[in-house]
């Protein structure tokens, strides 16, 4: 994986033009009670371009029908856009085919279907799977659901205080019973980016297979999963600049044929009768029914989008915002970090002393400042840092410098608030 | 807005810095917890119930300002009330509360409650304000403790050991 950058000092970012990338987006033009809206809470959810919304306007307007049934015109048009929108998919990530893309409805989605696709078939009684203190509910709950239905175990990977994994306690988890791990890329609670490489590496060396939960790494930086080498990567497209629906499981092709489905039903079969059915080639086989045809598109035109600017520039400009906001934080007494991790994507969460999240939140929301609060579907990582919830703002590439301003000057609002 | 910005106005951060009858009563006939799961306001609500009147209550727990307020408030006002009085006064905060009572036309006994009016407007802090209040009434009906979400069967699924 490319190293990313760690400039010391904040700089104006001379390879993306932020003012030109923001007016791109109509949304970011929102005023909220009359002040401008400042969106940092995009860990949560990104926002769309102009072009995506466009390129979702103009399928509805003049391409629509249901795909890969119809012979006539308008099916082979739809058809040939959402198999266009997989083999983008299939470059941005470099998959080796096309057929290793499965398009779901978001991450969880795609971490429930290998849960039930692999997971039921191939973990058992007294197996063990790998977890981290850092991750998702969506990727902690359905291995609870797999541990409990067949007895298997959990065993979970420890941090330090800096939010990092203790790859050393990893390693010691490890033993003949371990059948599969689950790690995320990019921790959205603390920022966190894992050396999942070397993670996968460890693991295949002993035969156990890897998913990677990417909700929070592809939107942010370059993924090549051949690279990795992982046998599972699923990621959202809300979260980068696509719509809402739509997301991406990759499998190594040779995994996903031996799996059994997850959803029953149309298009997932290559012929069916009362007394046998025979289920269709990957990766028909796990896209069952009608899929969201549009959303999948827009998808391929939010990642159109994103790699015309490039993946590269998005994430130095992201590490310039969080640099600069963390060194402003860091200056502010009675305001502490919370995930100092040495490798961190662009999110910040903190805690303002004497204040909770909640009353953080709705005050800065009052500025125009919009950023979540709360435990981030990651209620482990708070218990590990003993407290209920924290603040966190998670910055893109088309928030400004400005904008980590006023969200800096917001804070000291609150304090003065409940001075 | 105007109301939300009134929400932090001095009354409630008042009584956030310096809650009213915080800490535990010792010879408690009643007593509750109460917990917010979504955002983890928790407190513990314990009463010397006199009678029919609540003699003397006090609250502790972890929370946001808005709860924490709340319950600082809710114990000054039922204070040496009857337990009728305080039931009506559960009912009548978690109306005004939820924006089903229109506190300046109808007639009610909340009083300076009134300040926490804003929250109507802001639904994820509703459950905050009505935590402390949802728990007055689990006391008194002796629930031993009650969230702002139900209760399900929790899954238990076996954690190895990390070493």
């Amino acid at each position: 994986m490319t190293a990313i950058p760690t400039p010391l000092k904040a700089h104006a970012s001379t390879a993306l033009d932020v003012k030109r990338v923001r007016a791109d987006f109509p949304i970011l033009r929102t005023q909220v009670g009359g002040k401008p809206l400042v969106y940092l809470d995009n860990a949560a959810s990104s926002q769309m371009p102009q072009p995506v919304i466009d390129r979702l306007v103009r399928y509805q307007q003049t391409e629509h029908a249901n795909i890969h049934r119809g012979v006539h015109h308008l099916s082979e048009v739809a058809t040939g856009a959402y198999e266009e929108a997989r083999r983008k998919v299939q470059r941005f990530i470099n998959a080796r085919e096309e057929r290793e893309v499965i398009f779901t409805s978001g991450t969880t989605e795609g971490i429930n279907l290998v849960m039930h696709g692999y997971g039921r078939k191939f973990i058992g009684k007294d197996d063990e799977i790998i977890l981290t203190t850092l991750e998702h509910h969506s990727n902690i709950v359905p291995w609870q659901m797999l541990a409990q239905e067949k007895g298997a175990k959990l065993r979970v990977v420890p941090i330090n205080d800096a939010g990092e994994l203790l790859v050393d306690e990893y390693e010691k988890l490890f033993n003949e019973r371990t059948k599969f791990v689950a790690i995320m890329h990019v921790s959205n609670a603390l920022g966190t980016i894992n050396p999942i490489k070397p993670m996968i590496d460890f693991a295949h060396a002993r035969g156990v297979p890897v998913l990677v939960d990417g909700a929070q790494a592809a939107p942010h930086l370059p993924v090549d999963v051949q690279e990795l080498d992982c046998e599972f990567y699923a990621f959202s497209g809300h979260k980068l600049c696509g719509p809402t629906g739509i997301g991406i499981l990759y499998g190594k092709a040779a995994v996903l044929e031996r799996m059994q489905p997850f959803k029953g039903g149309g298009d997932m079969i290559l012929s069916v009768s009362f007394e046998k059915t025979t289920y269709n080639t990957i990766p028909h086989k796990f896209e069952a029914g009608t899929p969201p045809i549009a959303a999948a598109i827009g998808l391929g035109a939010a990642i159109d989008y994103l790699s015309a600017i490039g993946m590269d520039k998005i994430a130095a400009h992201e590490v310039d915002l969080l640099n600069y906001a963390t060194e402003q934080v860091n200056g502010m007494p009675g305001v502490r970090v919370i995930g100092t991790a040495e490798k961190k994507a662009a999110v910040l969460s903190f805690a303002i002393e004497g204040v909770h999240p909640h009353d953080v939140g709705t005050i800065l929301n009052q500025d125009g400042i919009a950023i979540r609060t709360g435990h981030h579907c990651a209620q482990p990582v708070m218990q590990r840092f003993k407290v209920p919830a924290t603040s966190r703002a998670s910055f893109a590439f088309y928030n400004s410098m400005a904008e980590v301003d006023a969200l800096i000057a917001g804070i000291r609002n609150v304090q003065k608030v409940f001075a | 807005m105007a109301d939300t910005k009134a929400l932090y106005q001095e009354v409630i951060l008042d009584h956030n810095r310096k809650p009213r009858n915080y800490g535990v009563i010792e010879d408690a006939t009643h007593r509750a917890e109460g917990h917010n799961p979504l955002c983890g306001d928790h407190l513990t609500l314990t009463l010397k119930v006199d009678g029919d009147t609540v003699g003397s209550i006090g609250f502790t727990g972890e929370s946001c300002a808005i709860c924490k307020a709340s319950a600082s408030m809710m114990t000054a006002a039922v204070k040496g009330k009857t337990r009728g009085d305080a039931e009506t006064l559960v009912t009548e905060f978690r109306e005004m509360a939820t924006g089903t009572l229109d506190y300046e036309k109808t007639p009610h006994h909340l009083g300076r409650l009134t300040v926490f009016a804003g929250v109507r407007d802001l639904p994820t802090r509703v459950k905050c304000a009505i935590l402390p209040w949802h728990t007055l009434h689990a006391a008194l009906n002796s629930v031993a403790s009650t969230s702002t979400e139900a209760e399900d069967d929790p899954m238990h699924a076996p954690i190895g050991d990390a070493s």
